[in-house]
């Protein structure tokens, strides 16, 4: 991206000027190095998204900004209902509330490497993952509609996971105001048996290690210490977000039609958010989110069986669990004014501060974890979310952002070489599909720890640790 | 019948290119593109036909519809397609068939999961003879 075009507000962040159609400014957090790097349609989208009605404030790209669907990925933008605010399919995209869960054991990394291969192995063979994978519960009778309403609470009522889990997730792992009568029965048939799969792509569960800790205090609260072995999930809500995805973007492409808004690229169709059209998406957005928590906590209940059967006493407790495909209601200060907003994030987290009364009682007085996946060869990272936030919506970015396309790293990396390779660096990989694991290559996304110190740096979160990985589950 | 298929560069996902001497075929071509991204299409036998059927508001959308609606089905029927046939193709319905079998991964080569066909870079057009039919498929 052009540094010209941009105006620097100060160090990592720019912004750029509204003229023509823009109704805000945009404003893209990065080192110069990053957002020099970054593609040129992140300028583009970013541009787009500030001429969509009822837009506040700013439309917002992350450090790990890269092209998307409308919005770019590692976009963020809010909308004022009373403005004649829109939900956009562009701000949400196909896998509704894909997200980042980190679990946290008291486990060391020496009691783990000895057996590690056999514990990915045991992992690659209860968690079901891949193209086509279906898991062990198949979703009959009312199940089929409780689960979208309830959540990961309904997966808990089911035996799956403790109680206590749900106090270590966004919203408590359930979202109001969802109504299975605003998902098609398509989507209802896709979601019987994927409850409880991980998925494919960039999708994966890993083994890591916190191997350095840089707020100690903000770690000893969050229950991590050096050497500690944590198990992260990122996965989403399967064929039940795709098609909710795929439905609305046929409903809401009409709604712009209808409702003569104009949008500068097709992924961006939208409805006002008090429309029929768009009161049904979000219901059914929130139908998604719920099943995405489920399916999390149903695969969390898997990787506990799965250690286990390894490390029979092994304690297990949820740090946290973010999304980061998402649109939600919060309330923001705009201009002095308190505001109920429609938050949209696509490829970026939610970090709330230590004040938040949404934490209530989980980390209250902390901040929210925020769990930041890397790559496998490298590291992710788990920061806090701070109070200096509302530049951003209490929001940063979701992982490193990638910088060439899966075409590109196929031709450039082959996926068994890649296996051995990080074999030799210690790093267990299973996959179902070695095609994909090319296509995930480290090489292939920026550098995870220049994205999160732009995070650290600009106050929008704070580093507390980071983690390695040790072993790796791939669809 | 001169149905071909390609793709295209896409940062975080990959364009598919149906491309023909009739706007079938262009169709046709996406869907082998399309269903290539998830699984080599060359192991996979016709064995069994899905009815699909589909309609938009035009001849765009109609592609993303049916591309869109052969992930559905083939998901509802744990299935992968290897081949396509449209018998009715007007500027907002489709009608046609797929074929292909239940999948199984001990015989299937398995690539990766395709979410969506989005409005990304969508286009149906003639172009030097021939009708293309593109979009970027979210993995």
């Amino acid at each position: 991206m052009r540094l010209d075009l941009l105006e620097k507000i100060k160090d990592n962040v720019w912004e750029i000027p509204k003229s023509g159609d823009m109704l805000v400014a945009g404003r893209i957090f990065g080192s110069e190095k990053l957002v020099r790097e970054m593609d040129d349609k992140v300028f583009e989208q970013v541009t787009n998204v500030a001429s969509l009605p009822g837009i506040q404030r700013f439309s917002l790209a992350m450090p790990d900004a890269h092209w998307g669907y409308g919005f770019p990925i590692g976009g963020v933008a809010a909308f004022d209902p009373d403005e004649g605010g829109v939900v956009s399919v562009g701000g949400v995209g196909f896998d509704v509330n894909c997200g980042v869960r980190t679990i946290k054991t008291d486990l060391t990394v020496d009691d783990v490497r000895p057996v590690l291969r056999k514990l990915v192995d045991t992992f690659f063979e209860v968690v079901p993952a891949g193209l086509g994978s279906r898991g062990e519960i198949t979703l009959t009778g009312n199940k089929i509609y409780d689960v979208l309403q309830e959540g990961a609470p309904w997966a808990v009522g089911q035996g799956y996971g403790l109680e206590e889990d749900l106090t270590f997730i966004e919203e408590g792992g359930v979202v109001t105001g969802a109504d299975p009568i605003d998902v098609s029965e398509t989507a209802i048939k896709r979601e019987r048996r994927q409850v409880g799969t991980l998925g494919s792509g960039n999708h994966y569960l890993e083994v890591q290690y916190v191997d350095e800790i840089y707020d100690p205090a903000i770690a000893q609260k969050f229950g991590l210490f050096l050497g500690q072995i944590v198990i992260s999930l990122h996965c989403g809500s399967r064929a039940l977000g795709h098609q909710v995805g795929t439905d609305y973007l046929k409903t809401l492409a009409g709604a712009s039609r209808k409702y003569g808004i104009p949008i500068k690229e097709r992924e961006l169709v939208c409805a006002p958010i008090n429309s029929p059209e768009g009161e049904r998406y979000f219901s059914a957005v929130n139908c998604a989110i719920n099943y995405a928590f489920a399916n999390r906590q149903v695969i969390s209940h898997l990787v506990r069986v799965g250690l286990e059967k390894i490390f029979p006493d092994a304690e297990m407790k949820m740090l946290y669990d973010i999304g980061h495909n998402t649109c939600k209601i919060e309330e923001h200060i705009v201009d002095g004014q308190k505001k109920k907003l429609y938050v949209h994030r696509k490829g970026a987290t939610r970090a709330f501060g230590a004040k938040r009364r949404e934490l209530r009682g989980a980390y209250q007085g902390v901040g929210q974890p925020v769990l930041i996946g890397g790559t496998m060869g490298t590291a992710s990272y788990i920061l806090a979310g701070t109070e200096e936030n509302d530049g951003a919506f209490a929001s940063v970015c979701h992982g490193a952002g990638r910088v060439m396309s899966r075409t590109k790293a196929k031709k450039l990396w082959n996926g068994e070489k890649l296996i051995k390779d990080l074999e030799n660096l210690g790093i267990i990989i299973r996959a179902h599909s070695v095609h994909g694991v090319a296509e995930e290559a480290p090489g292939s996304y920026k550098p995870v720890e220049e994205v999160v110190d732009v995070i650290n740096n600009t106050k929008l979160a704070t580093k507390v640790v980071r983690v390695r990985p040790l072993g790796c589950l791939k669809g | 019948m001169s149905v071909s298929f390609d793709y295209f560069e896409h940062e975080a996902d990959v364009g598919i290119v149906g491309m023909g001497d009739t706007l079938e075929e262009a169709f046709v071509g996406g869907a082998l593109a399309l269903f290539s991204v998830m699984v080599d299409i060359e192991g996979v036998e016709p064995r069994l036909r899905a009815e699909v059927s589909c309609a938009a508001f035009n001849i765009e959308e109609l592609f993303i519809e049916w591309s869109n609606t052969l992930l559905a089905e083939a998901d509802l029927r744990d299935m992968v397609f290897s081949k396509f046939e449209i018998d009715v193709l007007e500027e907002g319905r489709l009608h046609g068939y797929a074929f292909g079998e239940v999948l199984d991964p001990k015989r299937h080569s398995l690539r990766s999961e395709v979410k969506a066909a989005t409005y990304s870079m969508l286009s149906v057009e003639y172009v030097d003879d021939l009708f293309v039919a593109k979009c970027v498929v979210d993995v």
